[in-house]
């Protein structure tokens, strides 16, 4: 569970199979739930940065909103005011995410654990705001701000939820590939030597400043690229919707989907989105059952005591317990 | 080959629910109406949730009279926090899933503007929002969307005119939620100053997701200012009356109406502290004893023993709810193209509608050019008690 899984013909294999679960999910639900799992993923990919940066590297974040909406914003900036095709922002909006991350990841190196999750709130409470500052407002729009169209299919014969469900969820899969590519390179052995002991990996000759701040802005790159088709999805962009709450509920999804793990992001998204709708309903069923957000508290005190490696650990675990009988 | 002959399945399904939309009937039958709303009932809103709650008990009661014209009202409200996203999941869930034949008085300014553009590009009716921004009466642009109470900025021209005209020599303090509703409050009023703008010493924005506007409130002190004009939603708007008394700021304290309710916002600041505060009214304060012997309050008060026995009220917002439900009661029950362009039409067509908790003299009307029903207010005192009113009802487009 620290370490990603080993290249096996079953991991290969269950990848595939997700993948093509993946595509073939929009062609059996009706629009309104791909819309709801493209949000879904976009909240997935935001996550599987925030795994990296904190199941794999150790530093903690929960100022991943401000990415989220540089990303969001770099997007709907281009479409509105330049008038670009939504899906050609998308390197753009990789470049400006990595950028910030990467300077940000500077002060942050000078900040530890509680300091570091400190410094980043910062930036979460600072976002909206600068976001609404009057000066800038010819660019973001200010309050309002912008509103576009969602990108037109890329197919005849799709919806447009359909489309852009499939570029997300391509994109998505490509990441998590990438995520595991890096993750069983050199500078994923550094990155992970880093979280088990600083000063160890910097005694083996890791240049430990410059890993720990790029992983900053390859995580940051991938919130903002979520923040993309956030903004995608919802045809809109605003500063209120990226206030700290999102940042909580991307950790509260990374801890729960499994935090150090790959899969995992995309458990944490699912559950971003459909947890409180389950929630909502859960609490509807009976006067008994407490309202939604003490529902879903109680769910999440439960999900830390019994499952503590999130949702994926619960399935490792389970399968590994499989195993074993036939095994010995 | 399998996966063409399902998207060609697709397409035929998509083009065949296309079809359905240009009858343009979705959402309504001969016995029923799908009507659909958000509303905040979590988040930093929710004091606004009562508005929801008075208008399902409105058409809960309606339906066991026989509904209107033989169909009974389904009303589908659900929860948004308040928060935009949220807003355009809810509302796409209610327009594709639930299929509601319009949306009714969706609450909120930022959460409106989060789904303005869907509603008007799916063509479903997006009738009376609760919010008095500007932008909801455009109906060359937004043919589908229209407002409902007066605009924020007609308000605050309104408190600007009334300033200027009665504080000898005004130093002004503005307290302002940082976003479009604030924004259009603060703009009427800069507006309704006119050349006069450097009489305000000193203007401060607050965010929803602050926990408090005390330090806002100790700043515009500081500034020296005579007049404070307080445009913030129920919560803030009690911090705020609460903080300046507690430091003993006794400015001609302007607030807004929308935190106008004695139960939601006064009584929680302390009445004591709430004396001498000055709104722009255009309903009718349910604790206002003067209107106890009118035939509005009566109906009101008599349906409120009826559907909301427990329900609080003094809160100015059940009034709200059984308003905007009266009025779409009247349209409906005067409609008889019932399809969403009909609907439409029938609501762009209202003539001097009285409403029984609007103050006397405001009259609810609307054309194909108009899209603000309601365009009117009156100032109103607190007197520690109730608000009073004065003056005479000023008409923003007279």
């Amino acid at each position: 569970m620290i370490r990603p899984n080993a290249l096996t013909p079953k991991l290969v294999l269950s990848f595939g199979a997700l993948v093509v679960l993946g595509c073939i999910v929009p062609l059996i639900v009706e629009d309104y739930d791909s819309y709801q799992i493209t949000v879904a993923f976009s909240y997935g990919i935001a996550i599987l940065g925030l795994n990296i940066l904190t199941g794999y590297n150790g530093q903690f974040s929960i100022g991943h909103s401000a990415f989220f909406a540089i990303g969001a914003y770099t997007a709907a900036i281009m479409i509105t005011h330049f008038g670009w095709h939504p899906y050609a922002t998308l390197p753009f909006v990789a470049i400006a995410a990595f950028m910030v991350g990467f300077l940000f990841g500077f002060p942050a190196l000078r900040l530890e654990g509680l300091y570091l999750a400190l410094a980043t709130f910062a930036l979460a409470v600072a976002t909206p705001q600068i976001l609404k500052v009057d000066a800038l407002e010819e660019w973001t729009g200010g309050v309002q701000g912008l509103f576009f169209d969602k990108p037109d299919p890329i197919m005849g014969g799709m919806s447009i939820d359909q489309s852009l469900y499939y570029v997300t969820w391509i994109v998505f899969v490509v990441l998590m590939a990438l995520t595991w590519a890096l993750l069983h390179s050199r500078s994923g052995r550094a990155i992970m030597a880093i979280r088990d002991n600083p000063i160890a990996a910097s005694t083996m000759g890791i240049n430990t400043a410059l890993y720990k701040t790029t992983t900053f802005g390859i995580s940051a790159m991938f919130a903002g690229l979520g923040g993309a088709f956030f903004a995608f999805a919802n045809a809109f962009v605003s500063p209120d919707t990226f206030n700290f709450f999102i940042a909580v509920y991307l950790l509260v999804g990374s801890v729960v989907g499994g935090i150090v793990s790959i899969p995992g992001a995309l458990l944490g998204g699912l559950f971003y989105v459909f947890g409180q709708e389950y929630a909502e309903e859960v609490s509807n069923l009976s006067e008994l059952i407490p309202p939604p957000w003490v529902t879903f508290g109680i769910f999440l005190i439960l999900m830390m005591y019994f499952a503590p490696f999130g949702i994926w650990g619960l399935i490792e675990r389970g399968m590994a317990r499989l195993k074993r009988p036939s095994s010995s | 080959m399998k996966l063409k002959r399902i998207l060609l399945a697709a397409a035929a399904a998509s083009v065949l629910s296309g079809g359905a939309a240009v009858a343009d009937s979705t959402g309504i039958t001969d016995t029923s109406i799908k009507i659909g709303n958000t509303n905040p009932y979590s988040g930093p809103a929710s004091a606004y949730s009562v508005i929801g709650k008075a208008i399902s008990a409105y058409f809960k009661e309606l339906n066991t009279q026989g509904g209107i014209n033989g169909r009974t009202i389904e009303f589908i409200s659900l929860d948004d926090g308040y928060s935009p996203p949220r807003t355009v999941q809810q509302v796409r869930k209610l327009v594709e899933k639930e299929k509601i034949a319009f949306l009714f008085q969706s609450l909120g300014t930022p959460t409106n503007s989060a789904i303005h553009k869907y509603m008007n590009q799916k063509k479903v009716p997006q009738l009376f929002v609760a919010t008095g921004a500007s932008k909801w009466g455009q109906p060359e642009k937004y043919p589908w969307t229209m407002g409902f109470q007066p605009t924020y900025d007609v308000e605050g021209e309104i408190y600007a005119k009334y300033v200027l005209e009665n504080v000898e020599n005004p130093k002004i303090a503005v307290l302002f939620q940082n976003d479009d509703y604030g924004k259009d409050y603060r703009d009427g009023f800069l507006r309704g100053l006119g050349d006069k703008k450097d009489l305000i010493v000193s203007m401060l924005p607050y965010e929803t997701t602050d926990p408090t506007v005390d330090s806002q409130i100790l700043a515009l002190k500081d500034s020296g200012a005579n007049v404070f004009v307080n445009i913030s939603i129920p919560k803030f708007a009690a911090q705020a009356i609460r903080k300046a008394c507690e430091i003993d700021w006794k400015p001609l304290h302007l607030l807004n109406n929308v935190s106008s309710s004695v139960s939601a916002t006064l009584k929680p600041a302390g009445l004591e502290c709430s004396k001498d505060l000055i709104t722009a009214q255009w309903m009718k304060d349910p604790t206002d004893p003067q209107w106890k012997g009118t035939a509005g309050y009566q109906e009101w008060s008599a349906w409120m023993d009826k559907n909301l026995p427990d329900a609080d009220r003094g809160d100015v917002n059940y009034g709200l709810g059984y308003n905007v439900s009266k009025l779409l009661h009247h349209v409906l029950d005067n409609c008889e193209d019932m399809t969403r362009a009909g609907i439409m039409a029938c609501a762009a067509n209202v003539k001097d509608l009285e409403l029984p908790m609007v103050l006397p003299g405001i009259l609810v009307n609307t054309s194909p050019t108009d899209f603000y029903p309601i365009q009117a207010a009156q100032l109103s005192k607190f007197d520690g008690e109730k608000w009073a009113l004065f003056g005479s009802v000023i008409d923003a487009t007279k």
